[in-house]
């Protein structure tokens, strides 16, 4: 049922010239995907989807199209070749799949070996309830460690090409009374949003949260707040060139707790090298890590987003 | 009843994708989206309250969190664009 | 005491539902944006709540229920906020009114 919905809104959305309408039947898209994981029972990863794809996916979208234009460009190509080649590693693809156990097979080598073992052992051995982020961020924590340096490097990417610049004011249409409403609302909301952001921040090892999804809400309220008051105001309230190193502080906390493993004489970020007990090492390697992680994210996302909205659009 | 409700959200929200599908302007568009979005944080807490979903309620608060973040981008990157004369 | 909740939560979640629909059904059939959003937004800033609010009454004093409230309270506060935001942004686009003098011909200048 929400699988036919999300085939029937991306098929929309490749119809469709207007590329406002595009973005917005995306956003619908991530949230059928994110309806999805929920029934699936995965709810780490709704939030996740929600929180990045419906969320700062399109609002970073949105300040994109503001600066290339609403409309997309009549195709001048012959859809034929690319069709073929779409439709072949296509055909590849599911023919490499056929092989595969279905999803949620009981007889699969993951439910088999790994999942029973981290299911069983992972809230006693790290203190932390939560599976997901305990399998997030210490069974698995090199592959989190690359995931973060990846979002700062997308940062640096901005920066180098793009570069944040000043403040430009953007032109406010109508008088200033036109904010009035807009400003009161969002200046009571915000500071509810940056606490959930950090509720959900450090909740994430009972319920669903965790870094990613706290960095990008800690973002959107501070997008929030620019929406309403524009960028003078936003910009002194989080300067730009603090942003990178705060994003450059998180991964360096990250790494950091990795180093102090391994001067302790233990492997690399292996957490039982924090505290005298084992389990109380994993835990607060774990908060450490997602501290970082929240840290990196928010930081990249609002460099991002104040990149793309300070540049002025070329007439 | 919640049976009930989640097919009455249900149906609504397909007359939303309708609306959304064939609205003549963009603004119908937007609103369509900004009406989903309410929608789904609905489904997300009935459906949660209703399958025994675990957590759903922090996901609810998040997407009318970003709902509205959304819809505020949309109209202000809107504005800006719909003053000059389309492409 | 446990059936009258359930009777009220039960009234609660039909009047929510029933709003719901309404508000989709004025969404399709109304000739202009503006009484759509009118229909709409109306329908949906009391029908969220009502929805949410049965929901409680079924939940009992928890932590889930104080966050169900919460989302009542961060509607009933954003969805005017974004409705008067779209309404204005519209007009701004240059969005007649039906009945303003305007035929309903209007739609066919639209991208």
């Amino acid at each position: 049922m929400l699988l036919t919905l999300l085939l029937a809104v991306a098929l929309a959305a490749i119809r469709l010239r207007d590329l406002l309408g595009v973005v917005m039947l995306f956003s619908i898209y991530s949230l059928l995907t994110a309806a999805v994981f929920m029934d699936l029972d995965a709810v780490d990863v709704a939030f996740t989807e929600a929180a990045v794809g419906a969320g700062v996916s399109t609002i970073l979208l949105l300040a994109s199209l503001r600066l290339v234009g609403r409309h997309e460009k009549p195709h001048r190509h012959n859809p034929l070749l690319p069709l073929l080649v779409v439709g072949v590693t296509g055909a590849a693809l599911i023919y490499g799949m056929s092989d595969a156990p279905l999803l949620g097979d009981p007889g699969a080598p993951a439910q088999l070996h790994v999942a029973p073992e981290y299911l069983e052992q992972a809230p006693e051995a790290t203190g932390v309830p939560n599976v997901v982020t305990a399998v997030l961020a210490s069974y698995r924590g090199y592959d989190t460690l690359g995931e973060t340096v990846v979002v700062f490097t997308a940062g640096l990417a901005v920066l180098l090409l793009i570069g944040v610049g000043a403040a430009a004011p953007r032109a406010d249409f109508g008088s200033p009374g036109d904010r009035m409403v807009q400003r009161h609302v969002v200046k009571s909301l915000v500071p509810y949003v940056l606490l959930f952001a950090l509720y959900v921040q450090f909740h994430g090892d009972f319920g669903a949260g965790g870094g990613f999804q706290a960095g990008v809400i800690f973002a959107a309220g501070l997008v929030l707040y620019d929406m309403a008051f524009g960028q003078s105001p936003t910009r002194q309230v989080i300067p730009a060139r603090h942003l990178l190193r705060l994003g450059a502080l998180g991964v360096l906390i990250y790494g950091g707790v990795g180093f102090y493993s391994l001067l302790s004489g233990k492997a690399y970020l292996d957490y039982s090298a924090l505290a005298p007990d084992p389990v109380h090492g994993q835990h607060l390697g774990i908060l450490l890590v997602e501290l970082g992680v929240g840290l990196a994210v928010f930081s990249v996302i609002m460099l991002i987003y104040l990149a793309f909205s300070s540049r002025r659009v070329q007439q | 009843m919640l049976l009930a409700a989640l097919l009455a959200i249900f149906v609504s929200m397909m007359l939303i994708l309708v609306r959304a599908f064939a609205g003549p302007s963009v603004c119908d568009r937007v609103l369509a989206v900004n009406m989903f979005g309410t929608k789904t944080v609905l489904i997300i807490a009935v459906g949660g309250h209703a399958l025994g979903w675990t957590s759903y309620v922090d996901v609810a608060l998040l997407y009318a969190m970003l709902n509205f973040v959304g819809t505020i981008a949309v109209l202000r990157f809107f504005e800006s664009t719909l003053q000059e004369p389309p492409a | 005491m446990s059936l009258l909740l359930d009777i009220l939560s039960g009234l609660c979640l039909a009047a929510g539902s029933l709003l719901c629909i309404t508000g989709g059904i004025g969404l399709l059939r109304l000739p202009d944006f503006f009484c759509r959003l009118h229909a709409a937004s109306i329908n949906e800033t009391l029908g969220t709540p009502l929805i949410l609010l049965g929901l409680v009454l079924q939940t009992g004093f928890e932590l889930t229920s104080a966050k169900l409230i919460l989302i009542a309270l961060f509607i009933l506060a954003t969805n005017p906020t974004a409705t008067h935001a779209m309404s204005r942004a519209a007009l701004h686009a240059g969005e007649k009114p039906v009945g303003d003098g305007h035929a309903q011909e209007e739609s066919s200048s639209k991208p």
